[in-house]
């Protein structure tokens, strides 16, 4: 049996009641995940890669009093489903009780999550063979100003369910359409990526043209000083960044000290403009609307002008939080919908940013553009990796499209600068915000972000391109 | 696994293929972990599955399914020719592979102690009692153990009459301590961050590192940190450990030898590459100590590289990278290296399971030992004036592979051909060609270590890959020190 032949929660119900005929103990849990991706590469104006995979995984969890475990397969005979539970069960009977593990979620508290229709059928039935039209088109624009064109064109459907011995039953599908592109010159290039739960608000000639016109744009860069600059960074730089803190937001990391937000709860830490919240439910968000035991997913106020007010807390997180000296930091302390599949390592994490920015204050990047006398506007950061954890200090590269900005207007491209910037710092220092919009990166999820204008923004190296 | 492959090629001609590989993979793995004394990972899992990668109209097409029926093994061939017919669309030339010969075997990595075997309690007590040993010191707030195995068995099938039977057993383990105070935290692991070592091994290894031993050591290390002062900045010598200098070859040589980045395959998301063409056999890549080969062949040693044949059915090569400061050589596969006009491939096509294509992969990509007796000590003794750091904490490096920023868990400072006191956030940053041209000592095989590196990302869809990297202690002459912490 395939993926698409358990796309169905009946289905997935059925194999939930044969699992539990295998299980010795009572309490119980089966999530199961998978669907259908395909992929189409292509490099030097030709498509180099095309796959497709289908599959899924039964994974299993058992509870007997604080002791849990989890084993998983990706096969539905009988000797496979026995042979998961007895692996789960014999792993969970060698632990110590661990007293701060909650029982076993119950229907009564799992919260009501809503169903979020994110799931496209023409999306999910797109062809290798639409795709490939799809990459033509951006082929096309790139042979037409003369470019060399690299990227991917993608289709998928992913569904999950969730159900346990206590009742709790959830179900999620959604389908995922991406094209990301990168238009290459002699000495410059251009980068341009977007995702959508419906391939039909993928524009590829658009991602192309302002591929294809940020590499014309940028050639024979010139190579600038390192040091401290005012820098517009468009919603893909902002929202790789920003992704750094998800596992921040973290009770867990909190209980455990390894949060750059320890000590730093209800403090003035960002700048007033600063409002963050995490919500699944916004239009522009996917994912599923419960999290790793099945608790409904609340919408949390991270960062309330500046102000950190919420943090995000899977079940066990926020018994103990409750107990701790943390539990005053927070106006209130409840299993918020964000918790990891258990047993888990990180807790939980606030994966659904949204930066909210009033309606008054969005600004177009022309217009952060023409407010800056001396910066730099960049399309894409790339390999960022944190450099102090509790400083939040990242360091990274700029790639793909970055240009010296100068008295208000887009100037040549520069070579490629590395950055060691506290994200803690930069966000004390917006100056303006654009609109924020469903954007993605290369190095965190995607995210509801406006691009943003920075000043102060720490370079201490550039490179030789 | 004969009859599955069998219907996957002769499906995939059927339709049209010129060129079919049926790739059948059955993984079983186990992870246990703790975090201050709490059970964080309990871990069963097993996945089997096959993936047909065909080249039709001079395209390629790849499909995979974990339904191994008779119907679902053909529709899913079916599949990859269509996929490889929508590639030729697009296409300005077709694909062309490098020849070679059809193989025929059976191998297996060496396992003394098997780790499934071990009892599971036995694994989790040893996690617990160096978990108490760690939280034991004043000051460490967060303790964390892990380990890992896990056992993959591959059988590869081509249109050419290849049937290969491959098994290797991998395992892994590793300990961290963290600290935090007033305005820092602090990170010390042991053998290696990020997990710690892991190797081609049995359960063996974990007898080898040593690593109730190294506990308490590493949590002191870890609180001391918290008020060491910080590392200076400047241009100093600077000496590494070997677990650090085998992700600095990792990252700026592993990666900048892939023939398909430097051919513009990577340009969209892993990058391209400095190394270009013309740099073959041209480029003084480092000093005359810089000898450098991407060894698969299982007695270069137990790395998460080694294997019998890689993933296309290319046999396990010894492929020279730098002799002697000179760059000599690419990683490569057989339609890469047809590209360039060599007469076969390197061997270093891997995939990351069943449901994924084998892409140009790093395998055990080591430098060598110093051919002169140099101790460790020697080594020290020899610096004037420097900074030696040990463990990585921070990685990042440009997409051409040219500027890296590497940080360390902890560094010492190097006065009069000794260790001195120990400095926290230590960290340095250069061009790949000019920091490897500075390095001027290295230590002999005695203190080579073959570090595993699980978790290589690569490719789109992106895919882990575990590699290799044999390193001894170096020194650089002259590194610019302490940048990440700039002003």
């Amino acid at each position: 049996m395939g993926a698409s032949q358990i796309v169905d929660p009946s289905r997935c119900a059925d194999l939930f009641k044969r699992v539990r005929r295998y299980a010795s103990v009572s309490d119980v849990e089966l999530s199961i995940y998978g669907g259908r991706s395909s992929l189409t590469r292509f490099a030097n104006n030709a498509i180099t890669q095309n796959v497709s995979e289908e599959g899924f995984d039964l994974s299993v969890r058992v509870q007997v009093g604080g002791r849990t475990a989890r084993a998983t397969t990706n096969r539905l005979d009988d000797d496979s489903l026995s042979r998961v539970v007895a692996q789960a069960e014999a792993l969970a009977s060698i632990q110590e009780e661990d007293p701060t593990l909650p029982p076993m979620l119950t229907a009564a508290e799992q919260g009501s999550a809503p169903q979020l229709d994110r799931y496209c059928e023409q999306t999910a039935a797109m062809s290798a063979g639409e795709r490939s039209e799809q990459v033509a088109a951006m082929v096309a624009i790139a042979g037409r100003e003369g470019l060399n064109s690299a990227g991917t064109y993608s289709n998928g459907e992913h569904f999950e369910a969730l159900f346990n011995s206590h009742g709790v039953a959830r179900w999620h599908r959604e389908t995922l359409a991406e094209a990301s592109v990168t238009m290459q010159a002699e000495d410059s290039s251009g980068w341009q990526k977007q995702n959508y739960s419906s391939a039909t608000r993928l524009d590829v000639r658009q991602l192309a043209s302002v591929a294809a016109e940020k590499a014309v744009r940028s050639a024979h860069p010139i190579e600038l000083e390192p040091g401290k600059y005012t820098v517009v960074l468009e919603p893909a730089a902002v929202v790789d960044l920003i992704g750094f803190l998800a596992a921040d937001f973290s009770g867990l990391a909190l209980l455990e000290q390894r949060s750059c937000l320890n000590g730093r709860i209800g403090k003035q830490l960002f700048g007033e403009n600063v409002t963050i919240v995490d919500d699944v439910t916004h239009p522009e968000q996917l994912g599923e609307s419960f999290d790793g035991e099945g608790v409904a997913r609340q919408q949390l106020t991270l960062v309330e002008n500046g102000v950190v007010r919420e943090v995000a807390m899977a079940r066990a997180t926020a018994a103990r939080i409750a107990k701790s000296e943390l539990a005053t930091s927070f106006a209130r302390v409840r299993p918020t919908g964000h918790g990891f599949s258990l047993p888990s390592e990180g807790g939980e994490a606030a994966v659904n940013i949204v930066i909210q920015v009033p309606e008054g204050e969005r600004k177009s990047i022309d217009e952060m553009v023409a407010a800056t006398e001396r910066g730099l506007l960049i399309t894409r950061l790339w390999y960022i990796r944190e450099v102090d954890a509790f400083e939040k200090i990242l360091t990274g590269m700029t790639r793909d499209g970055t240009f010296l900005i100068d008295s208000g207007r887009i100037g040549r491209g520069i070579r490629n600068f590395r950055f060691n910037q506290s994200v803690l710092e930069m966000l004390r220092q917006i100056l303006n915000f654009g609109h924020s919009v469903r954007s993605c990166g290369e190095e965190a999820f995607a995210m509801v972000a406006p691009a943003m204008r920075i000043k102060d923004f720490l370079f201490t190296e550039a490179t030789r391109f | 696994m004969k009859q599955i492959g069998d219907w996957a090629l002769a499906m995939a001609v059927a339709h049209g293929a010129s060129h079919a590989e049926a790739r059948i993979v059955s993984e079983r793995g186990r992870a246990l972990g703790t975090r201050n004394g709490r059970v964080a990972t309990a871990f069963e899992g097993e996945s089997l599955g096959l993936g047909v990668r065909v080249l039709a109209n001079g395209g390629w097409g790849f499909a995979a399914t974990q339904e191994l029926t008779r119907e679902a093994i053909e529709r899913c061939a079916v599949l990859a020719v269509e996929i490889a017919k929508a590639s030729a669309r697009v296409q300005r030339e077709p694909v062309r592979l490098a020849a070679e010969p059809a193989a025929r075997a059976e191998w297996s990595s060496e396992c003394r102690i098997d780790p499934f075997a071990v009892p599971m309690d036995e694994q989790l007590a040893l996690l617990r009692r160096i978990d108490e040993k760690l939280s034991s010191v004043a000051g460490v707030t967060l303790a964390e153990t892990n380990f890992i195995c896990r056992r993959y068995e591959q059988w590869f099938y081509s249109s050419e009459g290849s049937d290969i039977h491959q098994t290797r057993t991998i395992t892994g383990a590793g300990f961290a301590a963290h600290a935090f105070e007033g305005d820092t935290i602090q990170t010390r692991s042991y053998p290696n961050s990020f997990g710690g070592q892991y190797q081609n091994k049995g359960y063996e290894l974990i007898e080898e590192l040593q690593l109730l031993d190294n506990a308490e050591r590493v949590a002191r290390e870890c609180v001391a940190l918290l008020k060491a002062p910080q590392c200076p900045q400047g241009r100093r010598d600077l000496v590494l450990d070997s677990s650090q200098l085998g992700l600095q070859i990792h990252e700026s040589i592993g990666h900048p030898i892939e023939l398909d980045r430097v051919l513009g395959f990577e340009a969209n998301f892993a990058g391209t590459s400095f190394l270009t063409l013309d740099k073959l056999h041209t480029l003084r890549y480092g000093s005359e100590l810089v000898n450098v080969v991407a060894d698969a062949r299982p007695e270069h040693g137990p790395g998460l590289g080694s294997f019998a044949y890689d993933d296309e059915g290319v046999a396990a090569q010894c492929v020279p990278i730098i002799t002697r400061g000179q760059f000599e050589g690419y990683l490569s596969s057989r339609d890469t290296a047809a590209l360039i006009g060599r007469p076969r491939s390197g061997g270093n096509m891997r995939a990351e399971g069943w449901a994924r294509v084998p892409i140009v992969r790093m395998t055990n990509v080591s430098i060598l030992p110093g051919e002169q007796p140099l101790s460790f000590d020697d080594l020290i003794a020899s610096t004037g004036d420097g900074i030696y750091m040990e463990t990585n904490r921070s990685w990042s490096i440009d997409d051409k592979r040219y500027q890296f920023q590497f940080g360390c868990e902890i560094g010492w400072e190097i006065k009069d051909g000794k260790l001195g006191r120990m400095v926290r956030n230590p960290s340095y940053s250069g061009i790949t060609t000019e920091f490897w041209n500075s390095m001027d000592a290295i230590c002999d095989r005695r203190y080579w270590t073959l570090w595993g590196t699980p978790n290589c990302g690569k490719g789109q869809p992106e895919q882990s890959m575990g590699t290799g990297h044999g390193a001894a202690p170096a020194r650089f002459r002259q590194v610019k020190i302490g940048g990440a912490y700039g002003s």
